[in-house]
């Protein structure tokens, strides 16, 4: 008999053994508190408004201009998303990384932030974008193949999209420790906070969990959030966690809330409380949104393959745009004329990227020998004389042909 | 001129950076109270304070990926590494976002971190402290690499990296960390991404750096008894590579040995003898011959005489090279 199989039959638990719940004891870790079921709702996926004592207030004192507003982001980015994908179906983009179904978790948490704010997204924060006042179109040269990253951060604090899962949360911790450093050095400066964007995927990385441990040891004014789509490309959100990962924030002492993603109101008041609670110096909160990729995770993707529509059908029924449509019609808040300007001023916006895209014309080799270093580098310099003198050997070539032709 | 260590050179460029940089910081593993596992930033945290001399907590990618955050607000983090074999952790966060956010970003951000990091065999230590990585970084555009072999280098290197608006490694050569030299506080030596002729010779050159310029000193006097004139190069900068003083010490010696810790295999030996081949052809008498570490992990402590380039070896690199 193998060792294995003797150290198998000696823990079985057919041998009586002692293993059992660990009991109440001091010293025994209690389960997760936040089931599955759990989290912060303020309108239900019927379009009806919950009360709630801690976050229902930063929603009661909102205008309707403000409400309409939550929608119109949510509307005119879907449409976006729509016209960004239908452009890489017609080979004008190399790939698109659609944003349906997560509109609430990103209007509702980019709409929290003050300017002075800083993001870090993932991929797919297009929403987020949207509220930072970036032009829509400025995402698309990434995927066109033009840059790498398309914008300048610091004009909207928003920061280049991170193709690595979870780098940027570790990038986002050492901002808001940058803040930090500025504050103590300038108890003039403006109060500000950093949001990290990360998905379930992106959890399992190592980073989040040192991002997370450097953020609650150096307190840092950063707000973890999580959009929850349950999927990571094919792997189900089981895979990645067995318990709703807001129950981490509790291991590295910091607080924890998880919201109704698709709701954009429970979002907006929970992501307010966090910012507050992280500019006023009281340290890190992980929010954890629970919504639903409704597409798929690129257009290189084929959910057919590996979850059902019945699935898909469910979490269609507690759409974001749906049911705030049916709260503002139903307190009057708005009519159909918002509506129809809602879905012009969507259409206007797509027409906007697709025109600028289709402008936005090709990358320069020499831009990026430019780029590789701030300073200037012996190396590039070599490469980059070369490249010329090569490519100029062609152009005579050119003019030698084009002149013997016409000999 | 002040006399003192390569540590004690690094120690002092250090308190010069942060007395006249005030966005300037140290962070990294035990480097407060302790001084680091060697000493180098002894005293810092005691004269400028916890929060410019941070311990942070155990975890290099947390130390690099943070770094990079700060330097994004426009500070500027000095990073210390415990150990060479330790970097690896931070590895993805050097080589997929440090060295790469000056061109993602097209030019509009620069993350100028410094990152330190202890390297180097020789002292007898257990396994992942003595290796040589850096071909590995020298393999990524974005970065610099520089390695100091002398303290005054040692005190002017560790205050340009941080002056440089890149991305700058500094390798120290931790078996020399106690090796005196004259230090001139006054006159910094010049760019730091140059190498440097130590010692002049006509028949070879042989270019080291880090921990091996010393041993390749030592092989030129010993080669001078046997009647050979032995150039010695100190390459001081591994990226970028100063091929111009190299090119110019072959065209004059006509033959070339390149001496480094790290396995030849893959190494930036490989990458002069290739450059020199080329820009040299018509000026050399040997093929260029590189002098390294074996194709293996580094070694148990027991046998690394045996791995480590040592005077015998050049030696013998330099017999080859005349034999032809």
């Amino acid at each position: 008999m193998g060792a294995a199989q003797q150290s198998a039959t000696g823990i079985g638990s057919e041998n009586g053994t002692r293993v059992g719940p660990a009991g109440a004891s001091a010293g025994v870790l209690q389960p997760h508190t936040v089931g599955e079921r759990d989290m912060v709702q303020l309108l239900d996926a019927a379009g009806n408004r919950r009360h709630e004592d801690t976050f229902g207030p930063y929603v009661d004192e909102l205008d309707a201009k403000t409400l309409r507003g939550f929608y119109r982001d949510m509307a005119v980015v879907r449409r976006f998303d729509a016209e960004a994908t239908a452009l890489q179906r017609q080979g004008e983009l190399a790939l698109w990384v659609p944003v349906v179904g997560q509109e609430a978790a990103q209007i509702g948490s980019g709409r929290a932030m003050r300017p002075a704010d800083y993001a870090f997204p993932t991929y797919r924060e297009h929403g987020v974008a949207l509220t930072r006042g970036l032009d829509l179109a400025d995402l698309l040269k990434l995927f066109r193949g033009i840059s790498n990253g398309g914008w300048d951060p610091r004009e909207n604090n928003f920061h280049l999209y991170t193709l690595v899962l979870a780098a940027q949360t570790l990038h986002a911790v050492g901002y808001a420790m940058g803040i930090q450093r500025d504050a103590a050095a300038d108890s003039a400066s403006e109060p500000a906070a950093v949001v990290a964007y990360f998905g379930d995927g992106a959890s399992s990385e190592g980073d989040v969990h040192e991002s997370m441990v450097f953020a609650a040891s150096f307190n840092a004014p950063v707000v973890f959030f999580c959009q929850n789509n349950n999927w990571a490309i094919s792997v189900p959100f089981e895979v990645q966690s067995k318990v709703p990962l807001v129950n981490r924030a509790g291991g590295y002492g910091f607080p924890g809330i998880r919201v109704d993603g698709n709701d954009v109101l429970a979002v907006y008041a929970v992501t307010q409380w966090a910012l507050d609670h992280a500019r006023s110096g009281k340290g890190p909160v992980l929010i954890e949104a629970s919504t639903y990729r409704v597409g798929a995770h690129t257009t290189a993707d084929d959910p057919t393959k590996y979850r059902a529509s019945a699935e898909e059908e469910a979490w269609r029924a507690k759409d974001p745009l749906q049911r705030l449509e049916t709260y503002l019609r139903a307190e009057g808040l708005a009519d159909d004329d918002f509506f129809a300007q809602v879905k012009n001023d969507g259409d206007e916006l797509a027409s906007h990227v697709r025109r600028a895209t289709l402008a936005l014309g090709g990358a320069s080799i020499r831009q990026k020998f430019a780029t590789v270093y701030a300073e200037a580098h012996p190396l590039v310099a070599e490469e980059l004389a070369w490249f010329e003198n090569y490519e100029a050997g062609f152009a005579a070539a050119d003019t030698q042909t084009s002149q013997g032709g016409a000999a | 001129m002040k006399t003192m260590t390569i540590a004690k050179a690094i120690n002092e460029g250090l308190r010069a950076t942060l007395a006249n940089d005030a966005k300037s910081f140290l962070m990294g593993e035990d480097i407060g109270s302790l001084g680091g596992v060697y000493r180098v930033t002894e005293g810092l945290k005691a004269e400028f304070g916890a929060h410019r001399v941070m311990d942070t907590p155990l975890a290099e990618s947390g130390i690099i990926g943070t770094a990079i955050g700060m330097a994004l607000r426009g500070h500027r983090p000095i990073c210390e590494i415990q150990f060479d074999g330790f970097v690896f952790p931070g590895f993805n966060q050097i080589t997929t976002q440090l060295a790469k956010i000056h061109t993602r970003s097209d030019g509009q951000l620069s993350a100028p971190v410094v990152i330190r990091i202890p390297y180097g065999g020789g002292i007898g230590s257990i396994e992942h402290h003595s290796e040589s990585p850096e071909a590995l970084f020298a393999h990524t555009a974005g970065l610099r690499i520089i390695t100091p072999s002398n303290a005054n280098d040692a005190y002017w290197m560790i205050q340009q990296a941080v002056s440089c608006k890149d991305p700058v490694i500094v390798f120290e050569p931790k078996r020399r960390y106690w090796l005196k030299g004259e230090v001139d506080t006054e006159n910094n030596p010049g760019d730091p991404f140059t190498a440097h002729v130590v010692r002049e010779g006509s028949d070879a050159t042989i270019v080291a750096y880090g921990p091996l310029v010393p041993v390749a000193l030592a092989a030129a006097n010993a080669a001078a008894d046997d009647g050979h004139s032995v150039e010695v190069i100190d390459l001081r900068s591994i990226s970028p590579i100063d091929f111009d003083t190299v090119e110019a010490s072959v065209n004059k010696t006509g033959r070339l040995i390149v001496a480094h810790e790290a396995p030849t295999f893959g190494g930036i030996g490989g990458e002069i003898a290739s450059r020199i081949s080329e820009r040299c052809f018509y000026s050399l008498e040997a093929p260029a011959i590189r002098v390294g570490g074996f194709h293996m992990p580094y070694p148990v402590a027991r046998v690394e005489e045996h791995y480590l380039p040592d005077i015998d070896r050049m030696l013998e690199a330099l017999d080859r090279a005349f034999a032809y």
